[in-house]
């Protein structure tokens, strides 16, 4: 079946990179423009994976995170977090909040793609 | 992909302008988190956008800037004025990079290698360098052209040799809780070799113990596999620190790199009660036995049975959805075939009342009434649909801001700009069309009308000079005023100036308003050097004349040592005019209102032949030319008279009045603009057509054109309409 991935980014030309990337690799894409969006789209549906970026107006990566893990319907739906950060303390603080992982961002879609794969059951 | 970039670049024109209303907000001494946070991300995106470009001057700067407005974000920067000036200019070099990149052009170095360097000193913290964070992402050329990728193992590369790793790996409960799955892990890993895996489960407590958000597994996994240990721990990427890991590689226990091992201990330092580790064989496979699947929280049936707690971040999850404005993005071209077709509706609507008005119909008829109803209803479709064109000015007074900046450092001035109304709302191409005059009046303002810093101490005023630039709704039209609080008008130094040039009489008799409004005079420059900054060869006559052109007026008033003002007054659209209909020659045209000061009944007294064929018209104490629009336009050959005529009185962008005569007048009225050059071709004299009521094309006229070719005409005593003038 066609795994559906809800993206969260701010930057409309980082959501358009990821719907393309996404898309050309099968899936069927969701996306929201901050964490407020990200979590409205989620009264709606259930996505396989969410890939969210960190630094966004409203709310912010971190408590989108949060406020998915606080959703019993949500505990089991793994979170990527795509940043530009890549030092150890903002993984940490994501995987405090509950991400299930990361991914480094200018992102490679086959990089993408795979790590979508690994946390995707 | 060309889409994609085109997509970055629109956007990052959005993210400098946030940043700059940041930046200048901060400049004014707001420092709340929300305002730093926003400019921090408009860098921050830019950055990333610029990185899957390879745009690596821009990820650079970006990246420069984004530190220091990071080390604003955590406190260790508290911005003062000089800070913030370097921000500003950091903001304009940023901009000037995005420009760079998009026209795929190299910036020059020395512009903003200099502001570089001023943004990184303010992340030296006491002359040492703070460690600055590297750029950690390689920027990546998105090629999205790949084929399908595949993780398989290329089990083909016979030769290479393969390795025996022993893992263990005991998850803890919050492997679980971020939604990683033990299962998914194996996976993977399977998908590198071939792979034995013994799961213990001696640590299971009995079932009423069974905390269902609990890790009680633990697995011993032998894997043969021709990958190397990088790859065999990357599958333990997202697991780390939430999973006691150990691998072992051909018999030779792990050197884990610093970085692993420092997370580990964070790890494990922060749950002391961490299970130790089981390596005992289980003598079961990887097969889970039943009961502990049922309790395992890395089931996916557990968390089901728990759903009344699961409504319960419901509500709080409502609330937080702040309503945002929704937008949508449309192509501009189709905004613009609906304001033609409501312009046909318009014109449609006009038809079909005159038909009635001709039919006789009664005036209470429910035919007169309909169209009634259909006229309020056109009316209101009209102004919704210039709506959607309509926006703001706030982008246009942002670059402004860039532009005081600019010509203050190159003049040593000090000189602050004060905006309001930016929200105020006109047609896009109006806004379009108004970013160079107004550059040229704030440059003006800033370069004449400011005195330097020690002037305007002498005179009892701030250093700093104060800019104004407004903008308001004003009668059905937008009114922009520019003032400063410089010294005014030197009328003196006007004066003489324009007697100078041969412009008036030495002995002319003018009102203050009258030698302020020598400025607009073509040929006139008040400096009396003229600075590199205004001095570009463009005027106040070509800034009048460009107002004009968009079927604006333009004041001035200035009082002695208290500044000046420069007052516009601009249709809000383009795409309706208001006119006056007058009858030539059996044809109806459109004189623009904007042009017409006034309208007068001639007597042949008042005519005046000059050269052949040319004739003047006396007004009060002046002569003016006076163009008959009928030969003109060649409607008629021979010149009409003048007292069975009426003669409008108008004023050309270059100040020059003229007196169109024409056979009478119909009515004042707002006409749709149809172009010419776009439906038909250019005419010399004609600025456009519309659709009258009835049917017809009339002409609108370009009453510049006309003047400058009944000049030359009437000159030359030759033919030289339609030469294009």
């Amino acid at each position: 079946m066609m795994q559906t991935i809800l993206t969260v980014d701010d930057s409309r030309t980082m959501r358009d990179m990821l719907r393309m990337a996404l898309a050309e690799a099968g899936f069927n894409v969701l996306q929201a423009v901050d964490g407020v969006d990200g979590l409205e789209v989620l009264q709606r549906s259930t996505p396989d994976v969410i890939v969210t970026d960190i630094n966004m107006p409203k709310m912010d990566g971190f408590g989108l995170i949060e406020a998915v893990r606080k959703d019993n319907r949500y505990r089991k739906v793994p979170i990527l977090v795509l940043t530009t950060e890549s030092d150890a303390a903002k993984k940490q603080r994501a995987k405090e909040a509950g991400a299930t992982g990361w991914i480094v961002k200018p992102f490679e879609p086959t990089k993408l793609i795979a790590a979508i794969r690994r946390v995707a059951a | 992909m060309a889409a994609i970039r085109q997509t970055f670049f629109q956007e990052c024109e959005e993210q400098l302008s946030e940043m700059e209303i940041g930046l200048l907000a901060m400049d004014e001494g707001s420092t709340d988190s929300e305002t730093v946070n926003a400019v921090f991300r408009a860098v921050h995106s830019i950055k990333g956008g610029a990185g899957a470009f390879k745009l690596t001057q821009l990820v650079q700067f970006a990246h420069t800037f984004e530190t220091a407005l990071d080390f604003v974000r955590s406190g260790k920067l508290t911005p003062t004025p000089e800070m913030m000036k370097i921000m500003l200019r950091a903001a304009d070099v940023l901009a000037d990079l995005v420009e760079a990149s998009r026209d795929g052009r190299e910036i020059n170095e020395t512009s903003y290698e200099t502001v570089a360097a001023d943004i990184k000193s303010l992340t030296l913290v006491n002359g040492e360098e703070e460690v600055e964070e590297p750029i950690d992402f390689q920027p990546t050329v998105i090629d999205f052209g790949l084929p399908e990728i595949s993780i398989e193992p290329a089990s083909e590369e016979a030769g290479a040799s393969s390795h025996e790793y022993r893992i263990n790996f005991t998850p803890r409960p919050e492997l679980y809780a971020n939604a990683n799955e033990t299962a998914l892990v194996l996976r993977e890993l399977n998908r590198l070799g071939v792979m034995e895996a013994a799961c213990d489960v001696s640590a299971l407590p009995n079932l009423e113990n069974i905390d269902s958000n609990g890790a009680y597994f633990s697995w011993s996994i032998r894997l043969t596999s021709e990958r190397d240990i990088a790859e065999v721990r990357e599958v333990f990427e997202f697991v780390e620190g939430e999973a006691d890991l150990s691998i072992e590689s051909d018999g030779q226990p792990e050197v884990s790199d610093a970085d692993i091992a420092a997370l580990l201990a964070m790890a494990l330092g922060s749950s002391p009660a961490a299970e130790p580790m089981v390596t005992s064989e289980s003598p079961a496979d990887t097969h889970e036995p039943e009961t502990a699947a049922a309790a395992a929280p890395a089931s996916a049936e557990a968390p089901s049975a728990l759903t009344p707690v699961g409504e319960a971040p419901k509500p709080d999850a409502k609330a937080a959805a702040i309503p945002s404005q929704t937008t949508i993005r449309v192509e501009f071209d189709r905004v613009d075939r609906l304001i033609n077709l409501v312009g046909e509706l318009v014109i449609n609507q006009a038809m079909l009342s005159q038909r009635v008005i001709e039919a006789n119909f009664a005036g209470s008829s429910s035919v007169v009434i309909g169209l009634e109803e259909l006229e309020q209803l056109t009316r209101e479709i009209q102004e919704s649909v210039m709506a959607i064109r309509a926006q703001p000015v706030k982008p246009l007074f942002q670059r402004m801001s860039r532009i005081v900046r600019e010509v203050a450092d190159a003049t040593g001035k000090e000189v602050r700009l004060k905006t309001d109304g930016e929200a105020t709302e006109v047609d896009k191409t109006v806004v379009e069309r108004l970013a160079e005059p107004l550059t040229h009046m704030i440059r003006n303002a800033v370069d004449h009308g400011i005195e330097s810093p020690e002037a305007r101490l002498a005179a009892g005023k701030p250093a700093e000079g104060v800019v104004r630039l407004t903008a308001a709704h004003r009668s059905g039209r937008i009114v922009i005023e520019i003032s400063d609080d410089g010294a005014g008008i030197n009328r003196h130094k006007v004066r003489a100036s324009a007697v100078k040039k041969g412009l008036i009489a030495a002995d002319a008799q003018l009102s203050d308003s009258d030698i302020d409004n020598l400025l607009f005079l073509p040929g006139f420059s008040t400096a009396s050097t003229i600075s590199n900054i205004s001095g570009r060869g463009v005027g106040m006559d070509v800034v009048k004349r460009s107002i004009q052109a968009l079927g604006g007026r333009i004041s001035i008033s200035s009082r002695p040592g208290q500044g000046s003002t420069f007052s516009m007054s601009l249709p809000l659209t383009l795409a309706v005019l208001d006119g006056m209909a007058v009858s030539v020659a059996g044809q109806t045209l459109v004189v623009p209102l904007t042009a017409i000061v006034e309208t007068l009944k001639p007597k042949s007294a008042d005519i005046h032949a000059l050269g052949a064929e040319g004739r003047v018209m006396a007004i009060r104490d002046t002569f003016v030319p006076l163009i008959d629009v009928g030969t003109q336009l060649g409607f008629r050959d021979t010149a009409t008279q003048p007292e069975s005529s009426v003669a409008i009185l108008v004023e050309t962008g270059g100040g020059a009045r003229n007196a169109l005569l024409v056979d009478s007048i119909q009515d004042q009225r707002q006409v749709v603009i149809k172009s010419l050059e776009a439906n038909y071709g250019t005419v010399a004299g004609i600025a456009a057509a519309t659709i009258l009521g009835d049917g017809r094309v009339a002409l609108i006229l370009d009453v510049d054109a006309l003047v400058a070719g009944s000049f030359e005409e009437s000159l030359s005593g030759e033919l030289r309409y339609g030469t294009g003038g």
